[in-house]
């Protein structure tokens, strides 16, 4: 997908504005938050799991070459085909061809973020194709033609409401449905005959296994069975971090991703996939294509954002953090929204083009205490940080800022003067409330509570009163 | 691009960070759980969890009435996709099942479960000429036979099997629960794009011993 309009900032304004999407970002916070805690507590071993599995997603990216290899080997010797894609524009040109081979006319498609990555619907529409995304939730964006806003649950922005105006106004014939009950039959119904027309079925793939040559998908509703199932060809998209020794492997990553996802045990559907269809097999798809895509990521395994590449895509980072819960992902503008967007986006767009996203964030490390397989998130923020200043990104009223506060910082005697003189001003303005409901320079934050005063002497004089450091 | 081309990349990246290729030691894995006596009770509580049904039967012999029984209680069409495995048993006249793959309109499928885990309640299903892929997920009604002895504690066991077996299938599915969704509002409503209800039927032993 292309990124969308604007910057963080305005893109947020539009975001706190807009009521409906506030009303839908408070219903979903603390029910994920909240399954995800029960879903932990449940399971004594979930520490050693997320060590282990960083431990394993480190020592297979310090041979990805060798482990791409065994998996590629192991797809091929099953009849499926691999393919190696560097970029995006590689991607999507790798994916036309198998269409256009295929005389396709119907595609579906499951959840992939790697496909909204390397924008493909738009690259298909253009060639004539009828591109149905089928996760419900997908469903519901392609029809009000947006962006995901969230990686897990990409329609989280929209009210029953909205999703009954779209059906309404898409599916004509049919009596408006009101209730959920009602929407998801309705879709249900009528994605079922696009199942069946299909010719090419895309689905991501979370895990790639080397040991049996496996892509694994893992759904809720069904969606990416019946789109691989039914489609005469099955193509597999991929970021090629995604590979894993063993299926023992797998299965520490699975106990940590539906837990970590959706506060979920597992998910309802996990769905092995080795290779096409066999000699007496009655059902599944004749091809069977794995499109592994590069796209920047090589480049991460050499440099400073190497732990990004263990990100196994579960939201928990974004579901826990207060900035996302605030402004929701498409303030984030594009497909990876929240803590783990603040440093893809960047890395795969452009640190001039994204400066706002690292700098959106509180340092608070929610995001970090929660990733399964803990990615130092806050971390990576304030390196990406560094690099932004280092490239000469920083906006020069920020620079001339920081450097008159270095300046000072380092005059000890004139730092003390000017923070009581400043503490006495504020309270001085803020009278007996000890408040501060509007400030000159400050109304950003004013305009929405006030600021409590300091109350007595500064920190460093309470502290040298106290004895200081003896 | 070529594949060489490709991987000489990869390796590049890795050789540009000094020390990088040296830490490609596996970790040590936690071990999965184990039930021991308590295998089934897990198994079936995580059946229910998931929002499945499920009854015991004695011997496989038993299966076609129980499943019409389970038709008949809600009313729903005898009309029937049967695993080929599942073909042979005595079916009463009268019932209409095939073998061949679910077509649009299938509404009921009953199927062989490969293996079971009682970990997470999931069952096992392991494509090809004995388990159509197209009966796990067109169906509004799931039903599933599974062996006790099938049980395994964890899905390391059924790795454990598929490797004694020597080869993966096409299509390994495991499967908890009917579909579901909750991408409108959060609220969680099942029949998404897969059966509305599953219902297993745990067979006690092969030959009717406990
Ligand atoms: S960064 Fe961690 S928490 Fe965020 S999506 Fe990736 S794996 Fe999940």
């Amino acid at each position: 997908m292309k990124p969308l309009r604007g910057t963080f900032d305005s893109r947020s304004a539009k975001a706190l504005a807009d009521p409906s999407l506030q009303q839908a970002l408070r219903n979903f916070k603390p029910l994920f938050v909240a399954k995800r805690a029960a879903a932990v507590a449940e399971l004594p071993d979930f520490e050693r799991l997320r060590d282990t599995a960083a431990a394993i997603k480190d020592a297979v990216l310090s041979e990805l070459d060798v482990w791409l290899e065994r998996y590629a080997e192991k797809v091929e010797s099953l009849g499926g085909k691999v393919h190696f894609a560097r970029d995006a524009a590689e991607a999507r040109e790798i994916i036309r061809e198998i269409c256009r081979k295929a005389g396709a006319r119907t595609v579906c498609k499951g959840k992939s973020m790697v496909s909204e990555e390397i924008g493909l619907n738009e690259a298909l529409e253009e060639d004539g194709y009828r591109v149905v995304e089928t996760d419900l939730g997908e469903y519901i964006i392609q029809l009000a033609k947006e962006p995901p806003s969230h990686i897990i649950a990409p329609a989280i922005h929209k009210t029953r409401e909205q999703v009954a105006d779209l059906f309404e106004k898409n599916h004509p014939g049919r009596p408006r449905e009101e209730s959920v009950a009602g929407l998801v039959n309705e879709a249900r119904h009528a994605l079922r005959e696009r199942f069946f027309e299909s010719d090419v079925g895309i689905t991501g793939g979370n895990f790639l296994i080397a040991e049996t040559g496996t892509s694994v998908i893992v759904t809720n509703e069904g969606n990416g069975d019946l789109t691989q199932t039914l489609s005469r060809v099955h193509v597999v998209t991929s970021g090629i971090e995604r590979v894993l020794p063993t299926l023992d492997d797998l299965s520490v990553f699975l106990r940590l991703l539906a837990r970590s996802a959706t506060g979920q045990d597992t998910e309802c559907y996990t769905t092995l996939s080795s290779g096409p269809k066999r000699p007496g097999d009655p059902d599944g798809p004749e091809e069977y294509h794995v499109v592994l895509v590069d796209n920047g990521r090589s480049k991460m395994l050499s440099g400073r954002f190497r732990d990004m590449l263990r990100c196994i895509r579960c939201g928990a980072c974004m579901n826990h953090c207060p900035v996302y819960g605030a402004v929701g992902g498409h303030a984030y503008g594009w497909v990876y929204p929240g803590p783990m967007g603040s440093i893809l986006t960047p890395l795969f767009n452009g640190l001039a083009e994204n400066y706002d996203l690292p700098n959106a964030c509180t340092l608070n490390g929610r995001c970090q205490a929660v990733c399964p397989v803990r990615i130092p998130l806050t971390e990576l923020i304030r390196t990406m940080r560094n690099e932004q200043v280092k490239a000469g990104l920083m906006p020069a009223s920020q620079r001339r800022m920081m450097a008159a506060w270095g300046w000072v910082a380092r005059q000890p005697g004139l730092y003390r003067a000017l923070e009581r003189l400043g503490s006495r001003m504020l309270r001085l303005r803020a009278g007996r409330s000890g408040a501060l409901s509007s400030l000159p320079g400050a109304s950003a934050w004013t305009d929405a509570r006030d600021l409590p005063a300091p109350q007595g002497p500064t920190f460093i004089d309470q502290w040298n009163a106290r004895g200081g450091d003896q | 691009m070529n594949r060489e081309l490709f991987l000489h990349g990869i390796r590049q990246a890795i050789a540009s960070s000094p020390g990088l290729r040296a830490r490609s030691a596996l970790p040590e894995r936690p071990q999965p759980p184990a039930y021991g006596e308590g295998r089934i009770g897990q198994f079936t509580g995580r059946l229910e969890a998931h929002a499945c049904t499920w009854e015991e039967i004695e011997t496989l012999d038993a299966l076609p009435g129980r499943v019409l029984a389970w038709l008949d209680e809600r009313r729903i069409e005898r009309r029937l996709a049967v695993a080929p495995p599942l073909g042979g048993l005595p079916w009463p006249e009268g019932v209409h099942h095939h073998s061949a793959p679910a077509g649009i309109d299938e509404s009921v499928a009953v199927s062989l479960a490969f293996a079971g885990i009682a970990e997470s309640g999931s069952l096992a299903m392991y494509s090809g000429p004995d388990s159509p892929i197209t009966h796990n997920f067109v169906p509004e009604f799931h039903l599933i036979a599974i062996r006790a002895e099938d049980v395994c504690d964890s899905q390391e066991g059924v790795w454990a099997k598929l490797r004694a077996r020597g080869d993966m299938p096409r299509a390994l599915n495991l499967i908890a629960g009917p579909s579901r969704t909750g991408d409108v509002e959060q609220t969680i409503q099942l029949g998404a794009h897969g059966p509305r209800q599953v219902h297993v039927l745990l067979v006690r032993a092969k030959g009717g011993k406990s």
